[in-house]
């Protein structure tokens, strides 16, 4: 799976370039999916950018978290809360975002990974849930616990009022040198973080603290016998997936600014895990693929309903039709969760590497097609 | 003044003695094993030496300090290194990544983020890595994942594992158990040729008598919790306590 000493710096370098075309050329590419707007491409790299971090502790410790939602949900009401005080410029937002879901995945950390496997998993979603229930209840007047945060004309907004942009007709949305933050330039905005995030990605997972990460996943006993102090690093790996989580949660607000509470439930924590493990934990590229299959079938699954489906199964006869749509209609719709789960399901047990082993295995089938059985030929292309 | 020294340790689970009053000196350079029945002590004592067990009394010091209330990393740090019954190796990664690590943490320490560097720049580490390996026989093997490998030359990895960090004192827990003949051979004659080269300090626990008499200058020999007999190979062949120790006494 990951052999870094097989990897060479041109060819990372190559390999990133290729991920960066592929990422700021999505609107063309998308479009003819059905999935080019710009909501949906927004949701691709913040998501993306959420997993890609999650997947710096998962995927290269194997300490599986089940509450890095609570780091999202602190991004987000970090960020709402700089565009009240300060105003809607996405960088101070972005900044303090980052540096309060570090810190509070600092004290998080600290505490839970003095447990390892179930033990830990159950911590974090133990604070995940007390951090959701705090954000509609005693801390309701930092969240605005129900209804949700979100910027009002009345807000101070200091360094908008001192550039003399205080008074804005209409509702608020962030803007960066004028731009909006929506549309395809908050897609771009959020793309260009996305890269960003995907880089160190890249360089942690090629660097000697990402083999320290590897081995702790690998054999946390020899580890301790070989004279490294595992705790730390698996502390900092906590850290920065939590602050990846941070930005991703800012994001979101940058993007739309509103924050709720639901952004930090449980669904939230179990779906960054889905996205990691149905792409390929512990793989550079995988993460960033399972989010964004994922969000695509919630997209096109979710819009689906009865009336779509009667005109897709219209050719068959009508009665064998009904059973079928209304068998169908299960799994779309308020449904598709259902079907997320179905797929899940298949990729845990027939492809437990996820899409990109599945890709790899397909790799290793053409080749050996094409070369007769060249076994030495088969040089895997690993934690692509 | 031995480069272990332990002294007046006891250790009990429950109302079990596992340890009664232990005093061991080990003497730097020599090549010593510990030897005994099942549940004579030798694994409990070996959990004391590597910060696993502390004792309830006594003292354990290498080199003059003091390595209880240690952890095992800082134990490691002090070059104390250990090989286990079953090889501990990272079977997800290449051999030269399991050998590189060890050797990085001896160069970084127990903690140090070096998260931007790449791993195949850090030159010095993987020539050591690459030589260790050489060493011990893998040098065709460099970028394949250890898991694959078979008993032996796990056994193999682990100790270079073990040498790249240039220790004071190795431990080895059984390095031959559940080995084929082949295999507990080849280990025999790698262990001999690390002695002459390394001239590492080494304490085996061992079952297998051949193990104890191809490799030991000094030989200890447990029983119940407490050491009966010490000396060189020759005495302990001879010796009656250690028969007794072994057969419980029955005339053979």
């Amino acid at each position: 799976m990951t052999t870094i000493t097989r990897e060479t710096a041109r060819g990372d370098l190559l390999r990133f370039a290729l991920f960066a075309v592929l990422i700021l050329a999505m609107p063309l590419w998308l479009a003819p999916l059905g999935a080019g707007y710009p909501d949906l491409m927004q949701k691709f790299a913040i998501y993306g950018l959420f997993a890609v971090g999650f997947n710096i502790l998962f995927g290269l410790t194997g300490y599986l978290s089940f509450g890095h939602a609570a780091f999202l949900g602190v991004g987000s009401y970090t960020a709402v809360w700089s565009f009240k005080l300060l105003g809607m410029n996405p960088l101070p937002a972005i900044a303090l975002a980052i540096v309060l879901a570090g810190a509070f995945a600092w004290v998080i950390g600290f505490v839970s990974l003095r447990r390892t496997g179930i033990y830990f998993a159950i911590l974090t979603l133990a604070f995940a849930q007390m951090s959701y229930n705090l954000a509609y209840s005693v801390l309701t007047p930092i969240t605005n616990g129900e209804t949700g945060l979100r910027v009002l004309n009345s807000d101070p907004r200091v360094l908008d009022h001192m550039m003399g942009a205080g008074e804005v007709e209409g509702s608020l949305v962030s803007t960066l040198f004028g731009i909006e933050m929506n549309g395809l330039p908050g897609f771009y905005f959020c793309a260009v973080w996305l890269l960003i995030g995907m880089y160190v990605s890249f360089r942690l997972f090629r660097s000697p603290f990402g083999l320290m990460l590897m081995a702790i996943k690998s054999n946390q006993n020899r580890m301790n016998f070989t004279g490294i102090n595992t705790r730390p690093y698996a502390l900092t790996a906590f850290v920065i997936s939590g602050m990846y989580a941070g930005l991703a949660g800012a994001l979101l607000c940058v993007t739309d600014p509103l924050a709720g509470a639901e952004r930090m439930q449980w669904t939230a924590s179990g779906e960054v895990v889905l996205m990691t493990i149905l792409g390929g934990a512990g793989t550079l590229l995988g993460p960033m693929l399972g989010a964004g299959i994922i969000k695509y079938s919630e997209n096109i699954f979710s819009a689906f309903n009865e009336q779509t489906l009667h005109e897709i199964f219209g050719f068959l006869p009508d009665g064998v039709e009904g059973a079928v749509v209304s068998v169908a209609s299960l799994f779309v719709g308020e449904g598709w969760h259902l079907t997320l789960g179905l797929l899940f399901m298949l990729i845990v047990i027939f492809l437990p590497g996820g899409v990109i082993e599945g890709g790899h295995r397909i790799q290793a089938l053409l080749r050996r097609r094409g070369k007769g059985g060249g076994a030495d030929q088969a040089h895997p292309q690993a934690a692509e | 003044m031995g480069i272990l020294q332990v002294q007046n340790v006891n250790k009990s689970f429950g109302g079990l003695k596992a340890l009664n009053n232990v005093n061991l000196d080990i003497e730097e350079g020599s090549v010593h094993a510990i030897i005994g029945p099942n549940g004579a002590g030798k694994s409990t004592l070996l959990n004391c030496f590597v910060g696993r067990l502390r004792p309830d009394t006594g003292t354990v010091k290498f080199n003059g300090r003091s390595l209880l209330g240690l952890s095992p990393h800082e134990i490691n740090q002090v070059g104390v290194a250990r090989v286990f019954q079953t090889p501990e190796i990272f079977s997800d990664l290449t051999l030269l990544e399991n050998v590189m690590i060890p050797a990085l943490a001896v160069r970084d320490g127990a903690f140090r983020i070096n998260g931007w560097g790449r791993v195949d720049a850090q030159a010095d580490i993987r020539e050591r890595a690459e030589a260790m390996l050489a060493d011990v026989g893998l040098a065709d093997k460099l970028t394949d994942h250890s898991g694959n490998l078979s008993r032996g030359d796990k056994r193999r990895l682990e100790l270079a594992m073990c040498l790249v960090q240039s220790p004071k004192l190795v431990l080895l827990d059984e390095p031959t158990a559940g080995m084929s003949r082949a295999d507990t051979n080849n280990t025999i004659d790698l262990l001999a040729r690390m002695s002459e080269q390394h001239g590492v300090t080494k304490i085996i626990i061992e079952h297998d008598m051949h193990v104890v008499f191809s490799l030991a200058k000094r030989i200890t020999v447990f029983a119940q919790g407490h050491p009966i007999v010490e000396g060189t190979p020759e005495q302990i062949k001879g010796d009656p306590k250690v028969k007794e120790a072994y057969l419980g006494g029955a005339q053979v």
